[in-house]
């Protein structure tokens, strides 16, 4: 079985998050570069698949900058067999429809059974890539999985809709989205940092993938951005008793009940 | 300025099992119809066309293409997609949007790529101008405001649930049939459908006024019980940390945050929840933020206009046994 996961490189969330307000691109200065959590957990997915079923390879791609071989090991250290890194200038800011037709050129060009991404971004919020790559290549998607069970020949598993949940089949080749309700990713030990060493990760440019990042197509842009101001502490007091009365009052007066 | 707002804008509307039509309803035509003609198109299983058409019309859809196919319970996506494209090539609309829950996001993707068509995610609100529509967006847990717009062709929009204030006023709908045969694309089956259990009368999370959580601090499912007092001495929804949901005090649709749900509520109460930066991302754009927490270090001082230090659990009864002598 052929697995690819599609990872991201994020501003990692446990700092305040930059934008420029001239490009409306993130400050790639103000934050860690992280792998995103929820691509932690698809490579989670993906190697504990791989550990019960030997003949699995596991491919991690990504569309990412310069620095991102560096996640990338970091999925590799825990357990994916091989990298595959898409980087060009012309992805800086890339809109949805330009990443969609790259991520779908080069899972494409690695073959693969199965696709497994995360269901959403923490830094695009978009939620739309896996669908839109299902589109792309043909295939079925089965998104926001709560559960997933992988076979030679199918996936299954639960999702959350409106009023319930649903059980979903598909047959491969698909592609899956996975919410946070899966594992947290294992650590990866020192035994596969090593081996992590030695594993190859293959970079290629748009051109490589005959990809025309200028061709007639329509694009999204941001037009416009403006940081909100900061809010700030209120009254803050300390409970001697009546904390719970002064709080009522703070709400009645202010109109709040 | 009128003939900048007449255009037909084509809005998804996604439909229950039980054929009502989602909240979202309401806010999607609500925006279409800040920027032009709110068109709508249902695709539900047979029988329940006719009266979600008519509601759709009450939440002011101009125009409704209505199509009724079984396949909807067992075919994922698909057959809404080939419906919507269908509707897209009928009206000629100058935009279309889409709620942006999980259905919606599966379609609006395979939709912007069949169609060859830009897409903008997550929007709070659209407008229009002489260049076009202009998309805006939230992001970053509320720090930045962002407009968008396409380059040309027709911007195909999700619009965050609970994100857009905007709502139309009602019309007396033409009702359409939406002829059409899926196009048959490979598509995940669904198996079975599992409704939860009856839901409660509390207002739901998403553009909820009032919102009460609770987090780690809560200690157990059995103390949540707490929180949903002061939540329903307040007419609030309820909402929880991460933490508290991977607990299992609350299902996991009651997550407040960055990878849950975004509330901007005129007022939040958030007790025994530490106020961790992901958390903030969700809740920060309230308009009165209320903590409760015993740790006078919690970072969710820092963003509270009324902060207690104390013990939800002595603080909390008193607080609701003081609302509701208010009350009488
Ligand atoms: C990618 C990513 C996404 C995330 N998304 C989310 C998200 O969407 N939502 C979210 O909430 N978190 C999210 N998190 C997790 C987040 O980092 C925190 O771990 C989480 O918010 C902490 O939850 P908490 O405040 O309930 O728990 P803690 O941080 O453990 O805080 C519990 C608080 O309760 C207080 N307390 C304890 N007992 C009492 C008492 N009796 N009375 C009063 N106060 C008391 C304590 O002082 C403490 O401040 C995310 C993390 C990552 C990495
Ligand atoms: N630049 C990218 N590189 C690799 N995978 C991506 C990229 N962008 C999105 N994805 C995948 O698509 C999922 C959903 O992302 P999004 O649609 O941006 O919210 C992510 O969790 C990833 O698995």
């Amino acid at each position: 079985m052929k697995i690819v996961v599609l990872v991201k490189e994020v501003p990692d969330t446990y700092a305040e998050r930059r934008l420029n307000l001239e490009t409306g691109l993130a400050d790639r200065e103000a934050n860690d570069r992280v792998l995103d959590e929820i691509g932690e957990r698809a490579v989670e997915v993906a190697v504990s698949y791989a550990e019960s079923h030997p003949d699995t390879e596991v491919t991690v791609l990504t569309i990412g900058p310069q620095a991102v071989p560096t996640s990338l090991r970091k999925a590799l250290a825990m357990g994916a067999t091989s990298g595959f890194h898409v980087l060009d200038d012309a992805l800086r800011g890339a809109d949805l429809t330009l990443t969609a037709e790259a991520l779908a050129k080069a899972a494409e060009r690695i073959g693969f059974d199965l696709i497994i991404a995360g269901d959403v971004s923490t830094d695009g919020n978009a939620g739309v890539i896996p669908a839109m790559l299902a589109e792309r290549l043909g295939i079925a998607h089965a998104t926001a999985l709560n559960s997933l069970e992988i076979s030679e020949t199918d996936i299954g598993g639960e999702r959350e809709t409106s009023g319930g949940t649903i059980t979903l089949t598909a047959s491969l080749p698909a592609i899956v989205s996975i919410t946070e309700r899966h594992p947290d990713a294992r650590f990866p030990g020192f035994k596969g940092i090593m081996a992590s060493k030695k594993k190859s990760i293959v970079t290629v440019d748009l051109a490589d993938l005959n990809i025309d990042s200028d061709a007639d197509l329509p694009r999204s842009i941001v037009v416009a951005v403006s940081a909100r101001p900061a809010r700030s502490a209120g009254l803050k007091i300390v409970d001697e008793g009546n904390a719970g009365q002064q709080l009522a009052e703070y709400l009645v007066q202010n109109r709040l009940v | 300025m009128t003939e900048l707002t007449i255009d037909p804008i084509l809005v998804l509307l996604d439909v229950s099992s039980t054929g009502e039509l989602a909240t979202s309803a309401a806010e999607l035509l609500g925006a279409a119809a800040r920027i032009g003609t709110p068109v709508a198109v249902i695709i539900t299983r047979p029988g329940h066309g006719q009266d979600a058409a008519m509601a759709a019309g009450v939440q002011g859809a101009q125009r409704v293409l209505v199509a009724e196919t079984p396949e909807v319970d067992s075919v994922l996506a698909a057959h809404i997609v080939d419906g919507l494209v269908l509707a897209y090539e009928r009206v000629n609309p100058s935009a279309v949007l889409i709620s942006n829950s999980i259905e919606g996001r599966d379609v609006a993707g395979r939709f912007a790529v069949r169609t060859q068509n830009a897409l903008a995610v997550d929007a709070v609100g659209v407008d229009c101008d002489d260049e076009g529509i202009i998309v805006h967006h939230s992001v970053y847990g509320g720090a930045y405001d962002v407009d968008s717009a396409v380059t040309f062709g027709t911007p195909v929009v999700t619009i965050r649930e609970g994100g857009v204030e905007d709502r139309a006023a009602a019309a007396n709908p033409i009702i359409e049939s939406l002829e059409y045969v899926g196009t048959g694309r490979r598509a995940a089956t669904i198996v079975s459908f599992a409704p939860e259990p009856a839901k409660s009368s509390r207002p739901s999370l998403r553009g909820a006024t009032r919102v009460v959580a609770g987090g780690r601090g809560v200690g157990s499912a059995e103390d949540f019980a707490l929180v949903e007092q002061l939540a329903d001495v307040l007419g609030a929804a309820v909402g929880a940390s991460r933490v508290a949901v991977d607990s299992g005090y609350v299902p996991h649709s009651y997550q407040v945050g960055q990878t849950g749900v975004s509330v901007s509520p005129q007022l939040y109460i958030a007790l025994g929840i530490s106020g961790a930066i992901q958390h903030r991302a969700g809740m920060q754009t309230a308009k009165t933020i209320v903590a409760i927490n015993k740790d006078p270090e919690a970072l969710i001082f820092e963003i509270a206009d009324f902060g207690v230090v104390g013990d939800l659990f002595t603080v909390v009864p008193q607080l609701v046994s003081a609302l509701i002598a208010t009350k009488d």
